[in-house]
């Protein structure tokens, strides 16, 4: 059970803060902290453990978001049992394009360009369909019952994004430690030889294409019931893309808390730029561009690799001075 | 509807079009050849030039073809230096990396074209814009004329260079076999920032070529950078003949679906063929295999 213990703490400490912190700002500040997270750790399984760097996960997000909304619009749905119709939606378009993609055997930057094409796509459609609500947008009704998924109080809708969070990180802890994990990190560090060991590469990647399509697709369906609002640019639009490759890039790729500190790290620093130059547009992205080619260009393992370094460094020092 | 004197016109306007996406394509697919990377930083550096045209005429009062004398060496300095010194140094020769500067590079880029000048859209004036010549059976818009023969002359200036100067011949030899040309004592990383700088030369007249009729604002280049992906992998990446066929056959394509479908789904044409040749053909109908 190793490793479990600080995923246990860090929810445990999370879960705690809306005990502390009373204003909504704040809160709403960590929701979208923990949405992004969200969506960063669907990113990290196929990209971090995976390596295959997709540059099109809003195609998940939005299918997410878009299934909870009109289900429970057009359709009457209840927003439970959309929720997870969201969810479900998602990891087909994921086991959709994986299966059309990795069957093509695309890797690298045609994949890439691949997934970029397919979220593009569904944002055109989007943004033309009438179920869609087209370029108006689909609403759903205020309704604060917990039985239609909706809350007063804006702890509640933190504790639920906090409860998916802590899920997704037990999968990633999972996935370090099972055989199909393994597998997987084969297949990222050098395909043809995890092929040549018997690795069935095209199955392993579909499926964490599934897992992770699935995840982002969970953070679409909370975005849907938090704001009750989805058009074709919030759900399909490059921007969540961004944001999902970028929080765990910075974070750390492949590691369980990569996602969660990239997320926390860069949203600080965007709420940080927007208090010293004013509420501008672009600013905060500005500010994710130039972390993120830093992070890149100085520190490859993210922000938890910098840690680890240190940690390592302290170790080695001790060594020394125990036998010095 | 199917009428030539409907029909033709579309072909040539599309050709035309086509030509201005050949020139995007054309920096993209050099870059790719070379550096074996997918510069995502490509639609950023054209609404930048775009931008850049637009102030030389509000300000300077230059025209954009004239401009373009300026504005692409500019660009040359600027590609340049992105490679050279942010690009280059920041990727560790690690492709991954690469693919994740080049799209960090262009969210600073369109986002500080976003906080400096807002989502306005702008256009310039000009009294030729829409100014046409009779060629017989149908009517030519002046500017696209003129864009149509810029790019080929640009297109032959890019020949000369990569066959008849030596930087050129340096270039095809670290596209060809990087170690052997290091070994032979050429400055890799001096050739890979050169062919950056061509790249976005290209790009910068692109830009001169299209604000006479177009107009600009910080997410402007993307459209046109994700139809020049499309025509890069449809001509094959890194090849040159590919990228000035697959512009026009795009161009075409566009317009004739844009005259029967709409122009939204008339995009949607464009991503469709792009992943169809992704996932059926993705050395494209020109490439040599990946």
């Amino acid at each position: 059970m190793k490793g479990l213990a600080p995923i246990l703490a860090a929810i445990v400490v999370l879960a705690a803060v809306p005990l502390v912190v009373e204003s909504n700002t704040t809160l709403n500040f960590l929701v979208t902290t923990l949405l992004i997270a969200l969506a960063g750790q669907g990113w990290n399984i196929l990209g971090g453990y995976g390596g295959q760097y997709s540059f099109g996960h809003a195609a998940f997000f939005g299918t997410g978001a878009y299934v909870t909304a009109i289900l429970q619009v057009r359709f009457g749905v209840n927003a439970w049992p959309a929720f997870a119709a969201g969810i479900a939606a998602g990891a087909f378009v994921g086991a959709v394009i994986g299966a059309l993609t990795f069957r093509a055997g695309l890797r690298g930057s045609y994949f890439a360009l691949v997934t970029l094409a397919f979220a593009e796509v569904l944002r055109i459609l989007a943004s033309v369909a009438p179920i869609t609500g087209a370029g108006v947008g689909t609403l759903i009704k205020l309704d604060l019952h917990v039985s239609a998924l909706q809350f007063q109080s804006r702890a509640v809708f933190y504790w639920v994004i906090l409860a998916l969070v802590a899920v997704s990180l037990l999968i990633a802890h999972a996935l370090e430690r099972t055989r199909f994990g393994a597998w997987l990190i084969a297949v990222r560090e050098n395909e043809d030889a995890a092929k040549a060991l018997g690795v069935d590469a095209f199955k392993v990647k579909l499926g964490a294409m599934v897992i992770s399509a699935a995840i982002t697709a969970a953070a679409g369906c909370f975005y849907a019931q938090y704001f009750l609002f989805v058009d074709s640019g919030i759900a399909y639009g490059t921007r969540m893309s961004i944001e999902a490759l970028l929080t765990p890039i910075i974070g750390g790729a492949g590691t369980v808390f990569g996602p969660l500190v990239g997320a926390l790290l860069v949203k600080a620093l965007g709420e940080g730029a927007t208090w010293i130059a004013g509420d501008a547009p672009g600013l905060n992205l500005i500010v994710y561009g130039c972390v993120l080619v830093l992070v890149i260009g100085f520190a490859p393992r993210g922000v938890i690799g910098i840690f680890r370094g240190l940690y390592r460094g302290l170790l080695a020092g001790k060594r020394e001075a125990a036998h010095g | 509807m199917f009428s030539p004197v409907i029909l033709i016109p579309a072909i040539l306007n599309g050709l035309m079009t086509g030509a201005v996406y050949a020139l995007v394509a054309l920096g993209l697919t050099l870059i790719y050849g070379v550096l074996h990377i997918i510069n995502f930083a490509h639609g950023a550096l054209l609404s930048a030039a775009m931008f850049a045209a637009f102030f030389a005429f509000s300000l300077l009062g230059l025209d954009p073809y004239v401009a373009a004398l300026l504005i692409a060496p500019l660009f040359f300095a600027i590609g340049y230096c992105l490679q050279r010194f942010v690009i280059g140094p920041a990727s560790h020769g690690d492709d991954r990396n690469m693919l994740l500067v080049t799209l960090g590079v262009a969210i600073v880029v369109e986002n500080a074209l976003l906080y400096a000048f807002r989502a306005d859209t702008r256009t310039i004036d000009l009294p030729y814009a829409f100014e046409t010549i009779n060629i017989g059976f149908t009517f030519l818009a002046i500017p696209r004329v003129i864009g149509f023969v810029a790019v080929f002359a640009v297109a032959l200036v890019l020949w000369t260079i990569m066959n008849l100067t030596d930087a050129g011949k340096a270039i095809r030899a670290v596209a060809k076999e990087k170690l052997g040309a290091e070994l032979a004592g050429i400055d890799v990383a001096h050739v890979y920032a050169m062919t950056f700088g061509l790249g976005t030369a290209c790009v910068a007249i692109a830009a001169c070529l299209l604000m006479p009729t177009f107009y600009v604002n910080p997410t402007a280049g993307n459209a046109f950078v994700l139809v020049a992906f499309t025509i890069v992998v449809l001509g094959g990446m890194g090849s040159v003949p590919g990228a000035l066929i697959g512009g026009l056959v795009v161009g075409v394509v566009e317009s004739l679906s844009g005259l029967f479908l709409g122009e939204s789904l008339g995009q949607i044409g464009i991503f469709l063929i792009f992943i169809a040749v992704l996932l059926v053909r993705p050395t494209g109908l020109f490439g040599a295999k990946a």
